[in-house]
């Protein structure tokens, strides 16, 4: 499959995501400077995390006008893959690609540590190699994961099954202890009406090797590359 | 002209840092204090033909970049000169 990273002023995680990519799957990936207007041939571009323009204004607020995002909006309109981590949810959630908003964490603290999430939807192309209610252990790093949507938008995402993971605690049950932000409904990640584009606060591509603390990362790479070849 | 925006997190919606405020307010001894919130400042100046050409201007900079209608109100004020 053949992905490309984007890489914006102020990414910080383009490199890694590019290792999981190419060094552990072994897929076709590249990186992409914000100023490219052409996307080529790829089948899954993906936002990496970091703090595009110094997050100035708010987070993703100003990276979301960057020229190579009108190409992003129109692939996304045609259905193709788009993966937003952390700092690419915020941006995917400016662009208005994604519903809802990613706001200052509940204890105005940064958060850094490896979380649980709860996979609540297993047929989209992100998840489809998982199971319903498959725990996660993946690093989070960010000080604004706060996720908010108005009520109505909220509810109507849940009907669609919209909420592709959900923070939890160790034993899989969603509850205050195990939310490390303060995001409604526990909501980690979040995809499209169509399924092709997904955001999520936590770092996939970060857990992908056992020996750097856990691969659950892959689990969510491996389905998108699954995706394309079925 | 001279434009002065104000952006603050949408009525209803939680924001951390105004509670916080608020409690630091309570800490130190001030009473009566509710309802804080925090928000953003923004300054500009601005060539336009008129005032309500400015306003106009202003208003779609505020849509489309200095607010997040999602969680964020705006108001801004234009000042001749």
């Amino acid at each position: 499959m053949k992905w490309a990273v984007v890489r914006f002023p102020g990414s910080l995680d383009d490199n890694d995501a590019l290792y999981a990519l190419h060094n552990v799957l072994g897929q076709d990936a590249s990186l992409l400077w914000h100023k490219n207007e052409s996307l080529g041939d790829v089948e899954c571009i993906v936002l990496p995390g970091g703090f595009s323009y110094g997050d100035y204004l708010r987070c993703g607020a100003i990276a979301r006008f960057s020229p190579i995002m009108k190409s992003i909006a129109k692939f996304a309109a045609d259905g193709g893959l788009v993966l937003g981590i952390c700092n690419g949810f915020q941006i995917l959630c400016e662009a208005h690609l994604l519903p809802g908003a990613l706001t200052r964490n509940q204890s105005l603290s940064f958060v850094c540590e490896t979380v649980t999430v709860r996979v609540e939807n297993c047929h989209t192309p992100f998840t489809r190699l998982m199971q319903h209610g498959d725990l996660l252990r993946l690093p989070i790093k960010h000080g604004e994961g706060c996720y908010i949507a108005p009520e109505q938008e909220l509810r109507q995402m849940e009907e669609h099954g919209q909420v592709l993971l959900r923070y939890v605690d160790s034993d899989g049950r969603q509850s205050e202890r195990g939310n490390p932000n303060g995001s409604m409904r526990s909501i980690a990640g979040i995809a499209n009406e169509r399924f092709n584009v997904f955001g999520l606060m936590p770092h996939p591509e970060h857990a992908v090797e056992v020996m750097l603390g856990g691969d659950d990362g892959l689990k969510i790479l491996r389905s998108i590359a699954a995706s394309a070849a079925g | 002209m001279r434009i002065k925006v104000f952006v603050t997190p949408r009525r209803g919606i939680l924001d951390p840092q105004g509670r916080a405020v608020e409690t630091a307010l309570a800490n130190l001894g001030f009473s009566g204090v509710s309802d804080v919130h925090v928000g953003r400042y923004i300054v500009l100046t601005l060539d336009a033909p008129s005032k309500a050409a400015a306003e106009e201007t202003v208003r779609k900079m505020c849509e489309q970049l200095f607010a997040n209608p999602t969680i964020e109100d705006y108001r801004f004020e234009v000042e001749p000169g």
